[in-house]
């Protein structure tokens, strides 16, 4: 039987304000514990929530460019449920009328077969404010479980979408271009070791061509696209194999164990939580008058697939490349800053030449050291530099990357290391011919297969020209005079 | 509608709150009373009419984003039965 995958996924991102969401403590990361827990947070009797303006504003924000609707009029409610990490007995969220509703976002899926992106729209079912509880952790109380409220009350926008996935590699594309735009319009660091843009996945198979879902099972708190994407691999697995095997899914909630990579259950349906919402008579309904939505909107840089679609129709690039390029606002914001030191006649020239760089030798390099574009050694400016020299032919291709290597090592700026190593590229046509004629006179053999009509004898000798002068000949000159020379 | 006993347990259970047999009992008929209360409003045809969030139409007043909460953890934990290393202790508890 052909199975179809069917994927939701809820995003937990955490809001990038100073202060918490319903108390004027910190949010800092990493401080000592229970240092950035006040009366509010801990839930000291008579403390009462007053809602931070920056959290609503960057909700706002992130409605308006995935075009959802903003609800004018939302509402705080209470979930219920007891942790020792929450403090109230209730966690305030929204429920009936979140902040945000519908809006959808468009992401490119990696083909396996063309090798480029097919693009794809996800709907998004709508996003809301809520706080998120303190840490709990188990392990060297003499077997009681210590508590830190640091986290308690940090600000969350939790963004869900619709089943609209169909394999892990579009759950991954959707969670990607999410972690893009959030951080893109600077509602949310997205940084993933600390748990500011946290994973859930619903995953659900069915019978090919069946219109309704199959029961579903929610894996929990995946803080890696990596492990996003082997977490539903295993599910989708299992899934299958229990239903070929008799069974029936159950509806649960499962945690994925990087160490084995699979995922195991936490609670089944039965076992899951009655969260009794209700509005939370502490918080009035929050209005979104019209000035905050025009000052937000005023506030949203051009978002990335405007970006990337002004890329194709520009500077003439590819869908892909123009992608690549706007995979985050640090690579479009290298790629502009490159594009305008190269400073061309043509810009589609060398917009094409710095998404090449970009795209290849710097982002390989990048991908090999484990660095963000962000923390490229070499700066844009640099960059330029090296590819105004490969422009104006004093490199060719070749030492255009030995160049390269040795700026990414630290030894300067392209026109000093063409100077220190002397790699300017030999294009005085009398010293390439001297170099040809010691060839030719060393390379007899070659010289007769070649007029004995071989053509592989041919390129033999342009790879010893190349190789006489240390690569520093332009190629395609070798060629002509190498040509002139046999004939003549 | 009207709670049973066993509607009573789950939610005292839920509630984290232990009850006799006598309390649910007890319970169960004060509940139910406010119950009947909720029938007799829901009685009204309330088709047409928007739900309400708050009795009067008055909205939420933000705060400014600003860290305004100096850390008072000595404070706190003085109250606290047991702490360590700046935690809060409490029975073990894994889900």
């Amino acid at each position: 039987m052909q199975w179809e995958t069917v994927i939701g996924l809820e995003v937990h991102t955490q809001l990038t304000t100073q202060s918490k969401i319903f108390s004027g403590a910190s949010i800092a990361f990493g401080a000592e514990p229970n240092t950035q827990a006040c009366a509010v947070d801990l839930a000291l009797p008579g403390v009462l929530p007053v809602l931070n303006q920056g959290a609503v504003e960057r909700a706002v924000k992130f409605g308006l460019a995935i075009g959802a609707k903003l609800n004018r009029v939302n509402l705080f409610a209470r979930k219920n449920y007891f942790y020792p990490d929450l403090p109230k007995g209730y966690q305030i969220s929204q429920f009936e009328l979140p902040i945000v509703e519908g809006g959808a976002l468009t992401i490119q899926v990696p083909s396996s077969e063309s090798g480029q992106a097919e693009s794809k729209t996800v709907r998004l079912t709508r996003a809301h404010l809520e706080e998120d509880a303190g840490k709990s952790l188990h392990e060297d109380f003499h077997g009681m479980t210590g508590i830190d409220l640091n986290r308690a009350g940090t600000p969350l926008l939790e963004i869900v979408s619709e089943p609209d996935m169909r394999s892990a590699k579009e759950a991954v594309a959707y969670a990607k271009a999410l972690h893009n735009l959030v951080t893109w319009i600077g509602i949310c660091d997205g940084n993933m070791q600390e748990g500011s843009f946290r994973v859930d996945a619903n995953v659900s198979v069915r019978p090919k061509g069946q219109q309704e879902f199959g029961t579903r099972r929610e894996i929990k708190n995946l803080n890696s696209f990596r492990f996003l994407e082997q977490a539903i691999d295993y599910e989708v697995r299992w899934q299958i194999e229990q239903i070929e095997d008799g069974h029936k899914i159950q509806q649960a909630t499962v945690l994925f164990d990087p160490d084995t990579g699979e995922t195991r259950m936490m609670r089944t349906k039965e076992e899951a939580h009655d969260y009794r919402y209700f509005p939370d008579p502490d918080l009035l309904p929050v209005r979104l008058d019209d000035d905050l939505i025009a000052q937000m909107q005023g506030e949203l840089p051009e978002l990335p697939q405007a970006k990337q679609a002004r890329y194709q129709q520009d500077y003439l690039l590819s869908a892909y490349d123009a992608g690549l390029l706007t995979q985050s606002l640090a690579h479009a914001n290298y790629f502009e800053a490159a594009l305008k030191t190269l400073n061309t006649d043509d810009l589609t020239v060398g917009a094409k030449h710095v998404a090449n760089w970009m795209n290849g030798e710097l982002a390989s390099a990048l991908n090999k050291a484990d660095l963000s574009i962000a923390q490229s050694p070499i700066s844009p400016d640099s960059l330029a530099g090296l590819l105004k020299r490969s422009a104006d032919n004093t490199l060719n291709a070749r030492l255009a990357k030995e160049v390269f290597a040795a700026m990414w090592a630290g030894e300067g700026e392209a026109d000093a290391i063409i100077e220190a190593r002397g790699l300017k590229q030999m294009s005085d046509s009398g010293e390439i011919e001297k170099i040809i004629d010691e060839v030719l006179a060393a390379n007899q053999k070659s010289v007769e297969e070649f007029r004995a009509g071989k053509d592989k004898a041919f390129n033999a000798l342009v790879g010893q020209v190349m190789k006489a002068s240390r690569g520093k000949a332009n190629p395609a000159q070798v060629n002509e005079l190498l040509k002139k020379k046999l004939a003549g | 509608m009207s709670l049973s006993l066993e509607d009573i347990q789950r939610i005292a259970r839920l509630a984290r709150i232990r009850v006799t047999e006598t309390e649910a009992a007890q319970t169960g008929d004060q509940l139910n009373g406010i119950f009947k209360l909720i029938e007799q409003m829901q009685a009204v045809d309330t088709s047409g009419v928007a739900p309400m969030a708050h009795a009067q139409e008055v909205y939420q007043r933000l705060r400014e984003d600003a860290v305004t909460e100096p850390n008072r953890r000595e404070a706190f934990q003085a109250i606290a039965p047991q702490t360590e290393a700046g935690l809060y202790l409490v029975p073990k508890v894994i889900e």
